[in-house]
């Protein structure tokens, strides 16, 4: 049988008309589709695309399964490595992870892992089964996590399937940390999605609580002493929002991604009055950074309405940290890349709004310390783009409410807290950590993948004192 | 769910309420805050914390009707609840011995606020001077309270119908006169009431702390909506403050920021008026 070379496209929904709603914009592989994508896999002796994964995935079982049609026990080899698995197939960056490392990819495509992986999560989503709760020992040993973002779902996941009694402990009103807050609607479905995998943890004997603040409502040591728990790990992830520190970021129509983000996708404001968080719009709007979080929120942007809506960055495509089907879908869209500019003032109005967006034109130089050519400034090459919205996406710094509440674990200089890279150990007994909170922002999968190291770690520590 | 334990309508608009929140009440400290949502569409409102009882796990808020959110919390009723109820927030005052004479200012509604500070601040041992402002006297709040814990109370009303007629900075001008040896000032209020404050403050060299309550969605650190601008660096209300050294904060931004929704806040007031959820 030939080899089919290319991958089969995934159905998408039209550039033009997805531009101005909020649902998904990738509609998923059907059954068939799917048989005929996992055809393409050849089984290899050494599957170099399971190294590439950050949970090790059993991907060629699993493909395997799909080829015979059956699609339950593709989902179960998924799940004993990973407990989100509808969440990775949607928002991993597979080109980098498991699909760079395919051997089709060689002459052609890779097989598209990351869509099977999407086809059976969802397949079984929609069955809707009962999840049997775990039936914990009288005796079991209690953990505590904080955060309910991809890290903690995956650490609180785990212990639980090896018999502990798991609460979260979310700071917000909903589970799912950047899943709820950041990650777009028409990227990740909340309610389709999200919202499921943290219910199904719940019924699977996981408990969380939401408004829990750690570091405020009870400390770390207060976890361990008087609320009982036997370890605790911290994922509470990417915090506190960057600016460029320029003049004018305090005018109105200054937005961190953050904020932005979070007032669309967790607190619903594309859907104001109806939800009373509201959001402003302007008609031109420029968002300055190059990474997913840049994209989602220019997207977001032109689906609320905005006319047009601008990338600016600093280097130029081949550096831009996004994923490359997230450029790919913003230029379908519409979304204007200026790239090689970067913002050295916002101008405001006599009202205090946002009128324009000060760049100076900039060139790539020799390699910096991240290996990318360093962009410079071209001396008076200033120009004015015309925009009454911008949204700072320049990335986010780590959140000191529990650091700075938990003496003896220690923080770098950065703030980030200082752990074991295999154990996630920190410098204090029975406390891990791990995920953006430790590496500084990075990828879902990798936090997920570092709660799962946690979780084998904080067995072994509490086998070990038993 | 967060119930409500006790509702008070204490002038037309002005309610108090005492949420059953026993874990927050156990850890809140002055000049904290809370956020608040009211119901599943809701927003997060943040509401700095009037008082707290750790016996009774209550803790107090005092707010006004001002927009569609705050509208929809004084529709609810005692043994109603709300949904969500996120705290203690923010970085408590600070308050030791031995720090003199501390004159404790309340605009409005800010009197809520100043109160457990000036509390502690008499508990601590300090000399505790409240000056409290309304604009007139039936819209006076936490009169009794205050006096139990101040050494002393003037009171300054727009219209003159109680206290020394004009703003809390005049009756501050009295204490200055008189030859009052103020070692601090903390004062809690509408924007403008604070910026006078701190100018009438400035020239005297009177170390003064004010408590802000700028626009913010998540409350902790994650958001950067409640960004001010304090000297030379730019502070996260929720996380740095909610408390400033008041001649550092650049009021002008500030209120320009709380302006940032105006006309969404309008429209959301529309909303639950013609909806029927307000009332």
């Amino acid at each position: 049988m030939a080899l089919v070379m290319e991958k089969h496209k995934m159905p998408e929904q039209d550039p033009k008309v997805r531009a101005r709603n909020f649902q998904e914009v990738a509609l998923g592989y059907d059954e068939d589709t799917a048989v005929a994508e996992a055809e393409r896999c050849l089984n290899c002796k050494v599957p170099k695309c399971r190294q590439g994964c950050p949970v090790q995935v059993n991907i060629p079982a699993f493909i395997g399964k799909i080829k015979e049609r059956d699609f339950d026990a593709a989902i179960d080899i998924i799940k004993e490595s990973n407990s989100l698995p509808a969440v990775c197939g949607r928002v991993c960056p597979q080109e980098n992870q498991c699909e760079k490392h395919c051997i089709m990819g060689i002459k052609g495509e890779p097989v598209g892992i990351g869509r099977l992986e999407r086809f059976a999560a969802d397949y079984q989503l929609a069955k809707n089964e009962e999840i049997k709760p775990i039936q914990f020992a009288e005796d079991a040993q209690k953990v505590a996590v904080i955060g309910a973002g991809p890290s903690g779902l995956s650490c609180a996941g785990d212990l639980a399937k090896m018999g502990y009694k798991v609460t979260i402990f979310e700071a917000l009103h909903v589970a799912g940390g950047v899943l709820s807050y950041g990650i777009p609607e028409f990227r990740l479905p909340k309610d389709k999605i999200v919202r499921r995998e943290v219910e199904n943890l719940q019924k699977l004997g996981v408990t969380i609580e939401v408004n829990a603040i750690a570091g405020r409502l009870f400390t770390v040591d207060e976890l361990m002493g008087e609320m009982g728990f036997d370890a605790v790990y911290v994922g509470t992830g990417a915090g506190l929002p960057h600016f460029m520190h320029i003049p004018g970021e305090n005018l109105n129509g200054v937005y961190s991604s953050n904020e932005f983000l979070t007032r669309c996708n967790l607190m619903k404001a594309y859907d104001f009055p109806n939800h009373l968080t509201p959001i402003a719009i302007g008609k031109n709007v420029a968002v300055v950074g190059g990474g997913n979080v840049a994209m989602d929120a220019a997207r977001t942007s032109l689906r609320l309405g905005a006319e047009n809506v601008y990338i600016v960055y600093r280097r130029s495509e081949a550096e831009l940290p996004a994923r490359a089907e997230e450029v790919h879908h913003a230029k379908e869209e519409g979304i204007q890349f200026k790239l090689l500019n970067n913002p050295v003032e916002i101008l405001g109005d006599e009202n205090g709004w946002v009128k324009g967006l000060k760049c100076i034109k900039m060139e790539l130089g020799e390699p910096d310390a991240s290996g990318r050519r360093r962009p410079v400034a071209i001396e008076g090459s200033e120009f004015e783009l015309g925009v009454d919205t911008v949204i700072m996406a320049i990335g986010n710094g780590p959140n000191p409410i529990v650091a700075s509440t938990t003496p003896g674990m220690e923080t770098n200089k950065r703030g980030n807290i200082v752990a074991d890279e295999e154990t996630c150990a920190t410098t204090k007994e029975g406390v891990f950590a791990g995920g953006d909170i430790v590496t500084g922002a990075a990828t879902v999968i990798l936090a997920m993948g570092a709660g799962k190291k946690a979780a084998a770690a904080i067995d072994a520590y509490l086998k070990s004192k038993k | 769910m967060f119930k409500i334990l006790k509702k008070q309508e204490l002038s037309p608009g002005i309610f108090h309420y005492d949420i059953e929140a026993p874990r927050v009440a156990k850890k809140a400290q002055a000049g904290q805050f809370i956020v608040l949502r009211v119901d599943e569409d809701g927003e997060r409102i943040p509401l700095t914390i009037a008082d707290f009882d750790r016996e009774a796990g209550t803790i107090t808020l005092i707010f006004q009707v001002v927009g569609a959110s705050t509208q929809m919390l004084a529709a609810k009723n005692e043994g109603d609840s709300i949904v969500d109820f996120a705290g203690p927030l923010g970085q408590p005052s600070e308050i030791h011995e031995n720090m003199g004479t501390i004159v404790c200012i309340g605009g409005g509604i800010g009197v809520a606020p100043v109160y457990p500070i000036a509390r502690a601040m008499h508990e601590a041992g300090n000399k505790v001077i409240s000056i409290m402002g309304a604009k007139t006297k039936d819209i006076l709040i936490f009169e009794e309270k205050m006096r139990a814990i101040s050494d002393e109370v003037l009171i300054a009303t727009d219209d003159g119908s109680y206290g020394v007629k004009g703003f809390v900075t005049t009756a501050l001008q009295q204490l200055v006169d008189r030859g009052e040896k103020i070692d601090q000032v903390t004062a809690i209020g509408p924007g403008v009431m604070m910026r006078s404050v701190v100018e009438a403050t400035r020239p005297l060299g009177i170390k003064t702390i004010v408590s802000l309550n700028p626009v913010m969605v998540d409350g902790t650190g994650m958001c950067g909506g409640c960004r001010v601008q304090v000297g030379d660096e730019m502070k996260f209300a929720c996380v740095d403050g909610p408390e400033f050294d008041g001649h550092l904060v650049d009021f002008d931004s500030l209120m320009s920021r709380s302006r940032m929704f105006r006309p969404q806040e309008a429209q959301a007031k529309d909303h639950v008026c013609n909806i029927g959820l307000g009332r």
